[in-house]
């Protein structure tokens, strides 16, 4: 929703621009959402219908010479059964001053690296909240300075960063939980600043005709801790570690006609032993399908990750994602994706279906279902074998 | 005196071509001539920036509308054609989500989408010419640039037009890959070279669409604008109306407002 409102007080002050005619926008949304476990469990928490709504918001004001922008997106979700998926957060607070050839951001953001879809090796920025969806694509607000240069040479962005935000978990009595306690409020740092360690990150990209290349280096908090199971007076729970890692960052996609080949790699030190892992495919697209306006995808990715049991554990080792994604094209933007992970030394399987479609002008039904075929109890979803969801969501937007 | 020079022109063109005629300009040298007329008119607008409305209405009468803002960018350079931003602020479910496209002639366009709600650039294919545009009857080919070089042309016949005005009819056949149509029609104007009305063929060779372009706007003493453009399916019976706010043009852009990494900072 663009509409001109008076500027705020607040932001009046904050910009000392009183006569300044400037222009706030807003965009507001609430999304009621049902998550259905058709499996029941012999776990604590026996829900099987689970409700929750999240409000969420976007207000942006931008001064009339358009230099400086002021952002604030808010998230309010409610959960009924899970408590660490009831969230106050704020995905972005930030000031952006927009120079000559550069811009620098102040405050909190989300940012995203990366080309692939199955995983995100890339993508480090944000801390993910794996309560709100296990797929780890929510993400927090992530404080930080960011200056940004742009040139014919290509773009490069610096940040530096501290308020490191924990990885958000489902708590242990509910649904999709690790199959011991997990105690956050005993994590462990490797930094003596723990949360206040600064970070810092540099990312190059440029693109090349049909290749879009990103070079990127992190030095911080790891994003991914270590769950470190400890003998604890009320038993063996589960203790988050957080090492300072270097990870560096390759992503690279090659676009030609109807088809996108993606690849992603990292190498990173500071866990234990160093590792790295990629994950490459492609996309191609079938436009017009028998000669409807109905577009179909095709995807497939291999995910590699040679790290070790000193390091914190990743499904996404050794795995073939396969997947199609279907838009109609039509006036409501119905689009259904569906695809499968295969682990291929063991053969268990994680299977997705995401059906989306507008309804009417300012209404969006969703429906995602999460799917896992256990085949070894050595694999680390072995755990989530009585989990499979559907999750139901009608967002309005205002 | 000016019928002895035109005597001398006509000997000389006797002597050089044989015997043919002065008026020996094929159909599809005097269609490209139109073409091209129709381009030179329009140099040098440098770039502008507009906002529209895109109401879509289906054979049952039922409508849905879109908003968009379109930023353009007039690139000279040969083989390349302009570049554009498209940012959606409605349907909501998308505010937010730009299109940036850096056209060229013959070869593949360069095409990134910018996703809000993940904060995420993707390039994507720019191979899909006739598909249609958000849901609409635009196809993406309809609203890219319009190129001389993209076709082939050949001249028909002069007609009536648009109530009172003269046209010129010409044939044009895309050049670049992956187009929907074997042919479209073009009725440009006589006095200001405008085009009026587009009839769009399919590859079956059959009438699909047609676009007819009006309330026209001229802009820095040159170049004029389509404040309306109605586009018709024959076929499916569907139709598309675009209405355009004032332009304004020559705002100071430049190639840096036009590249991907930037599209995370377009609101």
């Amino acid at each position: 929703m663009r509409c001109r409102l008076p500027p705020l007080a607040l932001i009046g002050i904050l910009t000392n621009t009183g006569a300044d005619a400037g222009e706030w926008n807003t965009q507001f949304s609430i999304a009621p959402e049902l998550r259905v476990f058709p499996v029941s469990t012999d776990r604590t928490n026996e829900d099987t219908l689970s409700p929750s709504i999240t409000l969420s918001g976007e207000f942006y004001y931008d001064t009339d010479r358009g230099d400086d922008r002021f952002v604030i997106s808010p998230l309010l979700r409610l959960d009924a059964d899970d408590d660490n998926r009831t969230l106050v957060d704020l995905t972005e607070a930030h000031w952006l001053r927009f120079g000559d050839g550069w811009d620098f951001l102040a405050g909190m953001n989300k940012v995203f690296w990366g080309v692939t879809e199955s995983v995100h090796l890339v993508d480090i920025i944000n801390q993910s909240d794996f309560a709100a969806d296990i797929d780890g694509e929510d993400k927090l607000g992530q404080p930080m300075l960011n200056g940004t240069f742009y040139g014919d040479w290509g773009t490069l962005g610096i940040f530096a960063m501290t308020g490191f935000r924990e990885r958000v978990f489902p708590d242990e009595d509910a649904r999709l939980s690790a199959p011991l306690p997990l105690r956050e409020s005993a994590s462990e740092y490797d930094s003596g600043a723990e949360r206040l360690a600064p970070e810092f990150a540099i990312r190059y990209s440029q693109f090349f005709g049909e290749i879009d290349l990103g070079i990127s280096h992190f030095y911080g908090t790891s994003r991914e801790p270590r769950l470190i199971p400890t003998l604890r007076p009320s038993g063996i729970e589960l203790v988050p570690r957080y090492d300072t890692i270097n990870q560096t960052g390759l992503d690279v996609q090659l676009t030609r006609d109807a088809t996108l080949y993606k690849l992603e790699a990292i190498s990173r030190f500071g866990h234990g032993d160093w590792f790295a892992a990629f994950v490459g495919g492609f996309e191609h697209t079938l436009y017009q399908i028998f000669e409807s306006d109905a577009d179909l995808g095709l995807l497939a990715e291999y995910q590699f990750d040679d790290r070790d049991d000193t390091a914190p554990i990743t499904v996404a080792d050794n795995d073939l994602f396969l997947g199609t994604r279907l838009t109609l094209n039509d006036v409501q933007d119905t689009a259904l994706l569906a695809g499968t992970v295969i682990d291929t030394v063991n053969g268990s399987t994680r299977a997705i279906i995401e059906v989306e479609r507008r309804i009417g002008d300012d209404w969006k039904a969703e429906l995602e279902s999460r799917l896992f075929f256990i085949a070894n109890d050595d694999d680390p979803t072995q755990t989530l074998r009585d989990d499979d969801l559907i999750t139901l969501r009608l967002t309005r937007y205002f | 005196m000016i019928i002895s020079r035109s005597l001398t022109g006509l000997l000389a063109t006797i002597v050089l071509f044989g015997a043919q005629p002065l008026s020996a300009e094929t159909a599809e040298e005097k269609g490209r001539a139109i073409a091209e007329e129709v381009d030179r008119r329009d140099l040098g607008w440098g770039d502008s920036q507009t906002s529209m409305t895109m109401t879509l209405t289906n054979k049952q009468g039922d409508s849905s509308e879109r908003s968009l803002r379109l930023t353009s960018l007039e690139t000279t350079a040969a083989g390349l054609g302009d570049k554009s931003l498209t940012i959606f602020d409605s349907p909501r479910d998308v505010e937010g989500t730009a299109f940036l496209s850096h056209t060229k002639i013959l070869e593949q366009d360069d095409q990134w989408l910018f996703l809000p709600a993940l904060k995420r650039v993707k390039r994507i294919s720019s191979a899909n010419k006739s598909g249609p545009f958000v849901g609409s009857e635009f196809a993406y080919e309809d609203l890219l640039s319009q190129e001389v070089d993209k076709y082939d042309y050949k001249y028909l016949e002069d007609k009536e037009c648009a109530g009172e005005l003269n046209c010129f009819v010409i044939e044009r056949y895309p050049r670049y890959e992956n187009s929907g149509y074997t042919k479209t029609i073009v009725w440009i104007d006589m006095d200001e070279y405008r085009p009026m009305k587009i009839e769009f063929y399919d590859r079956r060779d059959s009438l699909l669409k047609t676009l007819t372009l009006s309330s026209y706007e001229k802009y820095l003493d040159q170049y004029w604008r389509a404040h309306r453009q109605e586009m018709v399916n024959h076929q499916s019976g569907k139709a598309t109306v675009l209405e355009f706010q004032p332009y304004e043009f020559q705002v100071g852009l430049d190639d840096g407002d036009f590249v991907s990494s930037k599209l995370k900072r377009v609101r």
